[in-house]
């Protein structure tokens, strides 16, 4: 066994060890490594997108140009970073959209989301894979990056500025910006979601969930998995 | 231009600092009668050599206009109609200098996202500073008339801008100072309203009933205006919109939609920050964990029960 030392008091001492022993607990694979880079590929350029595209949409926010080199620099990058997002999360759709289908357990899942909000996973049914908030996070974020790549290349004025109408170009801008918000706000919640149930972030940071997580909230994907090889570890781990 | 130094500005794109109100300059304005317009092309030189631009040569299609339309280049253009009235069975030139109106509501300036690129000065004239433009195009889709134009080669927006350096020293705008019949006319802009009227009495009494001035209310009334013969249908003339104003989707994404959005971002944030202080992190319990190791070790002595079975042996990879 390792005894660890501390030699912040200026003398070497070893540590107490654990009275009991700490009792193993399952780490469940979620996600793979390209999975998780192809991931925060995409969070990295959403918020680009969102913060080059808020200083264009509020003049409350267009400080923000600052962070990329100025108002005219903003205005030339933010398209790319729209174009590398599509890329992007083409690759996470195609990775993805098999496991985001509807269910009825998705129905039921909707029906009770008082009790979702309320923290009573014991009255809601045994989920597979992703429930039905994931499911829609998923779908919404699929049909708005649709809406604002076909509208931004619409207000694209640079290379685009000429093929359209200018009457298309506004509705093209006002369905982008409205699009955008409510990206952003689904953003948020994705976001909240994360911190709210304890232990998802390391799904998408080192790639697994503990098994008491998969058992609590995604317990018939967990099903399919039990028995399959599975990494065991300390319990202290977990929140990690 | 960006030179704007001795005239106070009255509303700035982007911005909501208060402007300067001690003092009012009297409101100017251009006033051009159509129907005493030659066609020559003189205010189209004269705003070229004023502004130093030279546009790029293009191509005849059979038509005086020339070049085709606005451009980066070319603030201010002919544009030539060929009339047949059916009410007199008179071929009418109806020849119309085109240009920005510098509206006392632009829609340029309400769609602009950066600050000072746009601004309208207390006499009315509507200006874009270069040096402050990003290049977007928000204002060509504000623009209720169609006038701004973006360079392709610095991406900035262009358009007339009344002369703004030559009204601020007390001078008239190149194109009416060129004009050879007196069809552009500069002055104040209460001035050039009572000559417009005086104009109209004159064409109604030639037989032009519907003579009128073009001074449009949707937009608050303009700082170029019009004499038309046919003041009930300024379509006829090159497609002046009958009843300009910013256009409601453009509204609506300045107005509303910059609301709801601002209100949906910021309530999803704050209703989560609620969430959590009132019903609290989702958190696993060591009991759960427990149940997860005792469900995986089930299926594990099963799948050991049949050996060979391909669940025992994979490897966990996540699906």
């Amino acid at each position: 066994m390792t005894i660890h030392t501390d030699i912040r008091d200026g003398e070497t001492r070893p540590l107490h060890q654990a009275r009991h022993e700490v009792p193993e607990i399952l780490y469940v694979p979620r996600y793979t490594g390209l999975q998780r880079v192809n991931h925060w590929i995409t969070a990295i350029l959403f918020t680009l997108l969102t913060l080059s595209g808020l200083a264009m949409f509020s003049p409350y926010l267009f400080s923000l140009t600052g962070l990329f080199g100025g108002g005219q620099a903003a205005r030339a990058i933010h398209p790319w970073f729209g174009v590398a997002l599509v890329v992007s999360f083409a690759l996470l759709f195609v990775r993805f959209w098999r496991l985001n289908i509807p269910n009825k357990d998705d129905v039921e899942w909707s029906m009770k989301i008082g009790d979702v909000v309320t923290n009573r996973e014991d009255r809601l049914p045994e989920l597979g894979k992703y429930n039905a908030g994931q499911k829609m996070v998923f779908w919404g974020q699929t049909v708005l990056i649709a809406v604002m790549f076909v509208t931004g290349i619409v207000i694209w004025n640079t290379y685009f500025g000429g093929y359209t109408s200018i009457e298309t170009q506004r509705w093209a801008l006002l369905g982008h910006s409205l699009a955008a918000v409510i990206a952003i706000a689904i953003i948020v919640v994705h976001i909240y979601a994360g911190i709210w149930v304890r232990g998802t972030g390391r799904a998408m940071v080192r790639g697994t969930v503990t098994g008491g997580w998969a058992y609590r909230h995604h317990r018939k994907w967990f099903r399919q998995l039990a028995g399959t090889k599975m990494r065991r570890g300390s319990v202290d781990k977990r929140g990690s | 231009m960006a030179d704007y130094s001795s005239l106070d500005i009255r509303q700035r794109s982007a911005s909501t600092e208060t402007p300067p109100e001690i003092r009012r300059q009297v409101e100017v304005a251009k006033l051009i009668d159509v129907s005493k317009c030659i066609g020559c092309k003189a205010c189209q030189s004269a705003c070229e050599e004023w502004n130093d631009l030279r546009d790029d040569v293009g191509v005849n299609t059979g038509t005086y206009q020339n070049p085709h339309d606005l451009t980066p280049k070319t603030w201010t253009l002919m544009r030539f109609t060929e009339y047949d009235n059916p009410q007199t069975n008179n071929l009418e030139w109806l020849i119309r200098k085109d240009g920005c109106m510098h509206c006392t509501e632009p829609g340029c300036l309400k769609a602009c996202p950066a600050p000072g690129a746009i601004v309208q000065y207390s006499n009315g004239i509507v200006d874009f500073i270069e040096e402050n433009c990003i290049g977007c195009g928000y204002c060509v889709k504000g623009c209720p008339f169609n006038i701004p134009r973006i360079s392709q080669t610095d991406h900035k927006a262009y358009k007339c801008t009344l002369c703004s350096d030559r009204v601020a020293v007390g001078q008239a705008p190149a194109c009416a100072k060129a004009c050879p019949t007196g069809s552009i006319m500069f002055g104040t802009k209460q001035a050039m309203i009572e000559q417009a009227h005086e104009r109209v009495d004159d064409l109604k009494s030639r037989g032009f009933a519907h003579a009128g001035l073009y001074d449009p209310a949707g937009v608050g009334g303009t700082h170029v205006m019009y004499v038309l013969h046919h003041n009930d249908q300024p379509s006829l003339y090159s497609g002046l919109p009958n009843d300009p104003k910013i256009s409601p989707l453009v509204a609506f994404w300045k107005g509303g939609a910059k609301v709801f959005g601002l209100a949906a971002m910021g309530f999803a944030a704050v209703a989560g920050f609620f969430h959590y202080v009132t019903a609290g992190p989702n958190e696993v319990v060591p009991e759960e964990e427990e149940e997860a190791v005792e469900l995986d070790q089930a299926k594990r002595r099963e799948g050991g029960r049949e050996t060979g079975h391909e669940a025992g042996g994979t490897e966990a990879r996540p699906h």
